[in-house]
């Protein structure tokens, strides 16, 4: 579905849900995902529905993803670091492990 | 019902403001039979219904004033009726959870001084102020999140909540359903009497009307004297956040801090004198979240997504006026603070007080004239 209009100067190499990945120097998180054909970004934390990429400019926090750890971060506005570890698929955090009704 | 031009230039009833209070008029008038169009400034304007935190809520309401007290009570009771027949015209799920709220103390003194409260309004009210003084398990059983600075606090079974951005827009499309006729971007620049009702001046052209409501917040203040009535209401500005979207853990709302039905957790709510002002600092929103994280100590692994700040419309003693003038017979007064609380009546008891003329019982001690101005009020 999306293909690199120019080649990567500077390769950097971050993982993805496990999987190394060569992404170029610059690029955001969800270049990369959309790049390697992974548009389901995350489920809703109601109905569990995948969702990815909408604005694609940090507006409607629908391309969320864990980096490094931390969950909810925009993925279109986070860029990618080498060595970075990104986790996809994730629902809502739960603060209250365990502890539902 | 008369004859009602698309565009809505004349009416039976114009309704001043398009917020929440404007909305549930204009709602209960339509529902009657009667041609309403509903004139709303643009974007930019200054809306309570803003800064909604959508709670319904009963406990502690009308300490000095229980008329207050039953006022909020019935329109409580009122809500599940409403919210149906407003998810039933629109097909929006409001998320109405009627199941009690909660109020935190975090020391000794906070929560002598909430039982002195209460005890107060108990006392006044006997007939309905059921509110509960819990101490930290009795807290813990039912909000295990709770933190060890909880000392205790209030419960009171008829507290709910509602998701107030679906609440908005299921009114707005059941009054255009119902046929009222919205007019944004139409401030009001002159309301004057005419031989048969009012006429009222807009950029968005002229209306006339046999009736008007003032619902325009804290713009009824210089709209209230135009027609014989009084508004004394000034900006109480309130700062909210809003976290990223969390699996469920809170199931009850609190007075400052409650989970969406969609997962995010608003967290307020500031009372600041600071006029016309209706941003954010950085000191307010910290103390908000420290002591929301006092109560809660796991939000502080939470993301605050958004902040604002918005205007409450307080009158001198923080209760509704409803009035109607004598002055200028169809011309109404309604503005309050808490707008989506008592949405119920005021689509229902208030709109018929209006579409009738006759001024219920229940409203009587809301009068402007409590405040000592009976220039011309009813």
């Amino acid at each position: 579905m999306f293909r690199r209009l120019l080649e990567p100067t500077h390769a950097v190499t971050i993982r993805i849900d496990g999987n190394y990945v060569t992404a170029a120097k610059g690029d955001t998180i969800a270049a990369v995902l959309l790049l390697a054909g992974n548009p389901r970004f995350r489920t809703t934390s109601k109905s569990g529905l995948p969702r990815g990429p909408y604005c694609g400019m940090g507006v409607c926090f629908d391309c969320l993803v864990t980096i490094d750890g931390e969950p909810n971060r925009q993925a279109c506005l986070a860029k990618v670091r080498e060595g970075m570890e990104v986790t996809t698929g994730l629902g809502s955090p739960q603060l209250a492990a365990g502890k539902q009704p | 019902m008369s004859a009602h031009r698309a565009d809505g230039n004349d009416c039976d009833v114009a309704v001043i403001g398009g917020g929440v209070v404007g909305l549930s008029v204009a709602y209960g008038l339509a529902g009657r039979g009667l041609a309403v169009t509903l004139l709303d400034e643009g974007d930019v304007a200054f809306r309570a219904s803003r800064g909604n935190f959508a709670l319904v809520w009963v406990q502690g309401k009308g300490v000095d004033m229980p008329e207050y007290a039953r006022w909020t009570l019935q329109s409580a009771a009122a809500w599940k009726g409403f919210a149906t027949a407003l998810q039933d015209e629109t097909g929006a799920d409001l998320a109405l959870e009627q199941c009690g709220g909660f109020m935190a103390c975090l020391n000794d003194q906070e929560l002598e001084a909430r039982a002195v409260q209460m005890r107060r309004l108990h006392n006044a009210a006997p007939d309905c102020a059921e509110v509960e003084i819990l101490d930290h398990r009795q807290m813990k059983a039912l909000l295990p999140e709770i933190g060890p600075d909880v000392v205790g606090g209030t419960f009171c079974k008829h507290d709910a909540h509602v998701n107030s951005l679906r609440f908005f827009g299921a009114l707005h499309e059941a009054c255009v359903r119902r046929g009222v006729v919205y007019r944004p971007n139409a401030p009001v620049n002159d309301l004057a009497q005419i031989s048969d009702g009012f006429r009222i001046a807009t950029p968005a052209g002229e209306f006339r009307t046999r009736k008007v409501v003032l619902a325009a917040g804290l713009g009824n203040a210089a709209l209230a004297p135009k027609v014989g009535l009084s508004a004394p209401v000034r900006p109480q500005r309130g700062q909210i956040m809003v976290t990223e979207k969390l699996a469920p853990f809170l199931h009850y709302p609190l007075v400052t801090i409650r989970q969406t039905d969609e997962g995010g957790v608003m967290l307020g709510d500031s009372k600041e004198e600071v006029g016309l002002d209706a941003g954010t600092s950085h000191e307010v929103l910290g103390s908000i979240a420290a002591r929301a994280t006092k109560i809660f100590p796991i939000l502080g692994r939470a993301q605050i997504v958004r902040s604002w700040g918005a205007l409450r419309v307080m009158s001198p003693d923080g209760y509704p006026i409803y009035d109607r003038s004598t002055a200028c017979p169809g011309a109404y007064l309604v503005t309050c603070h808490s707008g989506v609380t008592l949405a119920a009546l005021h689509a229902s008891v208030i709109a018929e007080a209006i579409a009738t003329d006759v001024w219920p019982d229940g409203a009587v001690p809301f009068s402007a004239r409590r405040f000592g101005d009976v220039s011309a009020v009813a």
